[in-house]
């Protein structure tokens, strides 16, 4: 059996009077890229959000290695080892993709109290932004400033500041949103690489990146785990097909 | 402006301002220290406005309390140690920022101006018109603070042409600071905060930390800038905390340009030029000082700083049109 790095339980989140997620389990496994996948307002990035820690949930426990961490919030659960993208590009568009990236992995060792330090000549997280840029397919794009790069790139960028804190969960809120075919592949090509040593949780839209990159799926429909198996076994369900692949099912 | 030449103007500037005694009469060496004073000033708020993204509008409150401090330190047939004194008024004035910071740094853009304005005026009527501020009309300081060390007297601050140097040497001293703090890893991740505070949540900075941090900081330094501006002046009053002194500050950093050290200073040799100007000229100067400012928000966007750089774009945009 894998490890299991980031586990989920009963957990629940209320807005007012509506139930964004009910009773939710999920578990995410090093080696193993998981899917949540699901229509509009299923729930999957209040999920997202519970387990990244921008939201807390309303009951349910959630654990990191063993540990309760329900409680912890988003900055503290990053530093523990769980990083997360965001759906609409989250960077800093006026720095330099290289800035980006050494911010991203200044946190890891932040020594704020030095301040005879020149940051932007810290060898360590130099080294790891470089690193985790040449991971995401973006070597030689250091020195573009962020906000000028093209959607596809800003995507990438965004992967990448998620490995320059080292991350062993990634948490990736919609990855290709937007991109075009090339790119797509791209993209799948290195979230095969990236689950090699990490746990994934991959919110998506995209059906066939989604088949050709999940060892596991989960379905949510209104706020519930609907179904989740392996990718074979949620093609074939028809409660799955029924609730949401039911025209690309009719195709195939 | 290359970095070269902004070096080389930058370095002409300080050659003049050193110069000035010299040639300078009495009454404009103090102007250009009182400039020199609010530039320490409006850097210590560029930190947050234009580094951080806090546009706090309670700043003179930091200013106001060290000026405070080192008045009530101050015997009334003695002066106080500079070397007690000049520490203690910062560390009072640091402390109040970062006990108030505790509390405004919970709120964010409009919610955070008026917090920091509320308290400001918290601190305003603490001074105001009470025993502890010596009544509406404030505080004389008798005697400038001391300097002797063990019966070694380094300088003067009664002499002119010492206090002079020793505002300019503390200008240059927060500069340094500044550009050190900047350049840090912590400055980074204040620059972060400005651009998106919430990726730096989710990349693991403890945001508000860095943010207190940064509150104590500057009203340490604004605090720095209120003590010598009671020592030039030699007396204080509640006014140095009142809105329209945290109002003055941030039109300088505006000024100048958000986000730059050098356009701070230049902000506040440019306020403080305009008001001895308009004032020379009529009664209703604020008029004139309105109608600049709203000039300079239309027609130069990015303040002064940013101004070289627009004129080179403007030429240099001629130049391949032709």
């Amino acid at each position: 059996m894998s490890e299991v790095l980031l586990a989920a339980e009963g957990m629940t989140r209320r807005f007012g009077g509506l139930l964004a997620n009910r009773d939710v389990n999920i578990q995410l496994e090093r080696g193993v890229l998981h899917a949540l996948l699901g229509p509009n307002g299923a729930g999957k990035s209040t999920c997202i959000n519970m387990l990244s820690g921008d939201l807390p949930p309303s009951e349910g426990t959630i654990r990191y290695k063993g540990e309760d961490i329900t409680a912890l919030t988003s900055y503290q659960r990053s530093k523990i080892g769980i990083g997360r993208s965001y759906q609409r590009t989250n960077i800093f568009p006026k720095f330099t993709v290289l800035e980006n990236c050494r911010l991203a992995a200044q946190s890891r060792k932040p020594r704020p109290w030095s301040l005879l330090t020149n940051a932007l000549r810290m060898p360590e997280a130099v080294e790891r932004a470089r690193a985790a840029i040449a991971e995401a397919g973006l070597s030689g794009r250091e020195d573009r400033v962020a906000g000028t790069m093209s959607h596809g790139e800003q995507r990438q960028l965004e992967i990448a500041m998620v490995l320059a804190t080292d991350a062993e969960v990634l948490l990736l809120d919609e990855p290709l949103a937007g991109m075009g075919s090339e790119e797509s592949a791209q993209m799948v090509t290195l979230l095969n690489r990236l689950k090699a040593t990490r746990a994934i949780l991959l919110v998506e839209h995209d059906m066939d990146a989604v088949f050709a990159v999940a060892d596991r799926i989960t379905v949510m429909v209104n706020g519930q785990v609907l179904e989740s198996g392996s990718p074979e076994q949620i093609r074939n369900s028809p409660d799955v097909q029924a609730a949401y692949l039911g025209h690309e099912a009719e195709h195939e | 402006m290359n970095s070269r030449t902004s070096t080389i103007f930058k370095l002409a500037v300080m050659a003049g301002v050193l110069a000035f005694p010299a040639f300078g009469s009495d009454f404009y060496a103090e102007m250009v220290a009182k400039v020199l004073i609010l530039a320490i000033f409006a850097m210590s708020l560029d930190l947050l406005v234009g580094f951080t993204g806090l546009v706090s509008f309670g700043h003179a409150a930091y200013f106001g309390i060290a000026a405070y401090a080192v008045a009530l330190m101050t015997p009334k047939y003695d002066p106080a140690n500079l070397w007690l004194a000049l520490p203690a008024s910062i560390l009072a004035a640091a402390a109040a920022a970062f006990v108030i910071g505790l509390f405004v740094l919970r709120t964010k853009g409009i919610y955070f101006i008026m917090v920091t304005l509320a308290f400001a005026q918290m601190a305003y009527y603490v001074f105001h018109d009470t025993p502890l501020g010596g009544g509406s009309d404030g505080i004389y300081l008798n005697f400038k603070p001391d300097a002797t060390i063990a019966g070694w007297v380094p300088f003067d601050l009664n002499e002119p042409h010492h206090l002079y140097y020793f505002v300019v040497a503390a200008m240059l001293a927060v500069y340094g600071l500044l550009k050190l703090v900047l350049r840090s890893p912590f400055g980074r991740v204040l620059v972060g905060i400005r651009s998106n505070e919430h990726r730096m949540l989710s990349l693991g900075y403890a945001t508000f930390r860095y943010k207190l941090a940064a509150f104590t900081l500057a009203g340490g330094l604004a605090g720095f800038a209120g003590f010598l501006y009671a020592v030039l002046f030699g007396f204080v009053t509640p006014e140095y905390l009142s809105w329209h002194k945290s109002g003055d500050v941030l039109l300088m950093v505006i000024l100048g340009g958000m986000g730059n050290l050098a356009g701070a200073i230049a902000g506040a040799a440019a306020l403080v030029g305009l008001q001895e100007i308009f004032t020379g000229m009529t009664k209703h100067w604020q008029l004139l000082m309105g109608l600049t400012i709203v000039a300079a928000v239309l027609f130069m966007p990015g303040g002064m700083a940013a101004t070289p750089a627009r004129i080179m774009a403007r030429i240099n945009g001629g130049k391949t049109n032709e």
